[in-house]
């Protein structure tokens, strides 16, 4: 938007992006004098985390919670993944969900709590009752908010202070986003996924290069994809420095959509679908910075770093510091290496792991979950490795018992979990022990993040599958000499 | 919030690229339900190590960071802020921030403004020669200043206005009530509302 955004006319006469026309149509007041834009606010989703300082905001302020109807909770960050009957362990964990059941109640706030069959993370909850759509405004306490840019709605992270500002005014003071497209053509081969395209985009712009920018994920990679692969893209471009990251609603969309439970019905459904299809970046309309990527020539892709633009081909090696020029990524290079305790021109393939985690915001929609089981399906998992299988929502973990999906899982060796963020960030029991090395479907490969001194190598679905098969980092294509027993795949559906 | 004019500290280096916000401050200690005390959890980890920066008595009661590029990528937390001004820091300095974190620092009143890579080369180098020597941020007149140094800080005007008057933002966009309101009317019908389905 930028400069651009200051000569914009509402009547649709200079040629758009898809965040242009969203943006506009949430534009309450448009700031003047260096002011940031109002912008309206369509659906807030809460959770324990980042929702407690500000409930008390409203409260010390004596502010009502404007629009409850646009609001909804969920408990995920701290929630454990067993034993969800019982009293939650950690006292301060449990006092913070305590806290979110108190604020919820009193300022009358939709809440799924734990063992509801609606809780789970809360960007898994949001698409699957309907409530994400096209062309609407969506916030969160949590940087991967940018996930519910897949159904062309303008979603993003933000801190505590902003979450007290939404729940009291149901707006956000916002400065002009400037937009980048990420091209992303071609076809992707068989055991290539849209994990797989997300990291290379990071890689290649670097976890500042969003900065500043809306992505807007194109072109006929992205096209091809499922929604659930849509939003995996979007959910981690903030691992790129984006808040944001859109893909252009259209029939993969609406299909996706349609019947499910906040959706429009009837008159409304036709007179939405009408709506949405005007929200595609106008053919002429013009990005304020344009990526390519070649979608023929992308193979499985792993971090080997510590942070998210730290990666390569799974058949590649560990980089050699030296070699690279700029002085900031090479020391950055040279402390990841330490702390991941690899050696530069070690193959990718040789690396063992200790752990592998199926699961996160990023990777645990039911997709997901049939892409795992379909590598492991008929296998036994490696000897001393532990693996973790975390449905991303409860809903989710039904969905998949139903489809046996959970034999399959618990046959391999794999533990079979229950909702939530998990082994995503170290923030509830499931956590790596120090020095533990994990292979992981979720987002962010910091130092300490799935627990402290633990080791992350971020993957997709099938890689975390054929890695729990090997014990090392593996593509499915690394199993064929592994055969499955004959009639193993037969006797676990059936079961 | 209280305002903000000009701060004089002491300026500590954080030769590090890529600080992102799980480093600043570890997941485990955001499960308080507070806003502040957070001071013992900044850079946690980090901190165990004895030869860390903020462990060097030069650096003792440091209220300016000085960092490398991208610092605060990541998650959204609002915490890392918290931590950063429960420390005792008022400014950080870096050529490039996550965005969600700038935008947490201005509403919690830490000041996070931009320098060019040469300046943070030139700053580094300056700290390196005394360690210890105090820096004066000046945000009405944008600039840093340490010895005989003076550099340029960037931040954009509304948020340097909104320190500099110590504003809350909730009470400056409830001015515009009648408009909130009139954008309500005029919402599409069939958005969806999270109310339950009957």
């Amino acid at each position: 938007m930028s400069t651009q955004h200051d000569v914009l006319t509402h009547d649709g006469a200079r040629p758009r992006t898809l965040a242009e026309k969203v943006w506009d149509d949430h534009l309450v007041v448009k700031g003047e004098d260096g002011q940031p834009d109002l912008i309206y606010i369509d659906l807030h989703l809460v959770h324990e985390v980042t929702s407690p300082q500000a409930f008390d905001g409203l409260r010390t302020a004596d502010r009502p919670l404007r629009r409850v109807d646009l609001t909804i909770a969920t408990e995920d960050h701290n929630t454990p993944t067993l034993a969800i009957d019982k009293p939650i362990a950690d006292p301060t964990s449990r006092i913070q969900i305590e806290t979110l059941r108190t604020n919820a109640a009193e300022f009358g706030v939709r809440l799924h709590s734990l063992g509801d069959k609606e809780q789970g993370i809360v960007h898994v909850v949001g698409p699957q009752l309907g409530l994400t759509m096209p062309g609407v405004t969506v916030v969160c306490g949590d940087s991967h908010t940018s996930t519910h840019g897949a159904f062309g709605a303008m979603a993003f992270g933000i801190g505590t202070s902003e979450v007290e500002h939404v729940m009291a005014t149901q707006t956000l003071p916002l400065n002009p986003f400037k937009t980048m497209a990420i091209r992303v053509e071609g076809t992707l081969k068989p055991g290539v996924t849209a994990k797989d395209i997300i990291l290379a985009v990071i890689a290649k712009i670097g976890t500042g290069g969003g900065q500043g920018y809306v992505l807007e994920f194109r072109g006929s990679a992205i096209r091809a994809l499922s929604m659930e692969g849509r939003m995996t893209v979007c959910n981690m471009s903030i691992e790129a420095g984006a808040r944001a990251g859109m893909v252009a609603p259209d029939e993969t969309t609406f299909a996706y959509l349609k019947g499910r439970d906040h959706a429009p019905k009837g008159a409304d459904w036709d007179e939405a679908v009408a709506y949405w299809k005007t929200l595609p970046t106008d053919e002429s309309a013009v990005f304020d910075a344009e990526v390519f990527l070649d979608a023929d020539a992308l193979e499985p892709f792993v971090t080997w770093g510590t942070n998210p633009g730290q990666g390569a081909s799974l058949s590649g090696v560990v980089p050699t510091p030296a070699e690279i020029e700029d002085p900031n990524e090479r020391s950055a290079a040279e402390r990841a290496l330490e702390y991941m305790d690899l050696q530069p021109g070690t193959p990718l393939k040789d690396v063992a792991v200790d752990a592998v985690f199926m699961g996160s915001c990023t990777n645990s929609r039911i997709e997901d979950l049939r892409a795992f089981a379909s590598v492991v399906q008929g296998r036994t998992k490696a000897e001393g490795v532990r693996v973790m299988v975390v449905p991303g929502s409860a809903r989710v973990r039904l969905e998949a018992e139903a489809e046996g999906l959970d034999k399959i899982i618990t046959d391999f060796g794999a533990e079979w979990r229950f909702a939530g963020c998990s082994m995503c960030l170290g923030m509830n029991p499931d956590q790596l022990a120090p020095g533990e090395r994990c292979a992981s479907t979720s987002n962010r490969n910091f130092e300490g993040r799935q627990g402290k001194g633990g080791r992350t190598h971020l993957v997709s679905p099938l890689v975390a599958a054929a890695t729990a098969v090997r014990g090392t980092l593996s593509s499915p294509s690394d199993l064929d000499d592994i055969a499955v027993p004959a009639g193993a795949i037969a006797e676990s559906m059936d079961a | 919030m209280e305002k903000f004019t000009t701060v004089t500290g002491v300026a500590a280096p954080m030769k590090r690229s890529n600080v992102d916000t799980d480093q600043i401050i570890p997941a485990v200690y955001l499960k308080r339900v507070t806003k502040t005390g957070f001071d013992d959890a900044l850079f946690a980890a980090w901190r165990q190590d004895p030869e860390f920066v903020l462990n060097q008595p030069a650096f003792a009661g440091a209220q300016v960071l000085v960092a490398g590029p991208d610092f605060g990528t990541g998650s959204s937390r609002e915490h890392a802020v918290w931590a950063l001004r429960d420390f005792g820091f008022k400014v950080v300095l870096s050529p490039r921030f996550g965005d969600i974190f700038r935008g947490n620092s201005g509403k919690a009143g830490l000041l996070a403004a931009q320098i060019t890579e040469e300046d943070l080369e030139r700053i580094w180098a300056a700290i390196d020669a005394d360690p210890g020597a105090k820096m004066t941020v000046d945000l009405e007149a944008r600039t840093a200043t340490i010895g005989d140094l003076q550099v340029a800080i960037e931040i954009d005007d509304y948020t340097r206005w909104r320190l500099l008057e110590g504003l809350d933002d909730i009470g400056l966009t409830l001015r515009n009530e009648e408009a909130i309101s009139e954008f309500e009317a005029r919402r599409h019908k069939w958005l969806p509302t999270t109310l339950p389905i009957q």
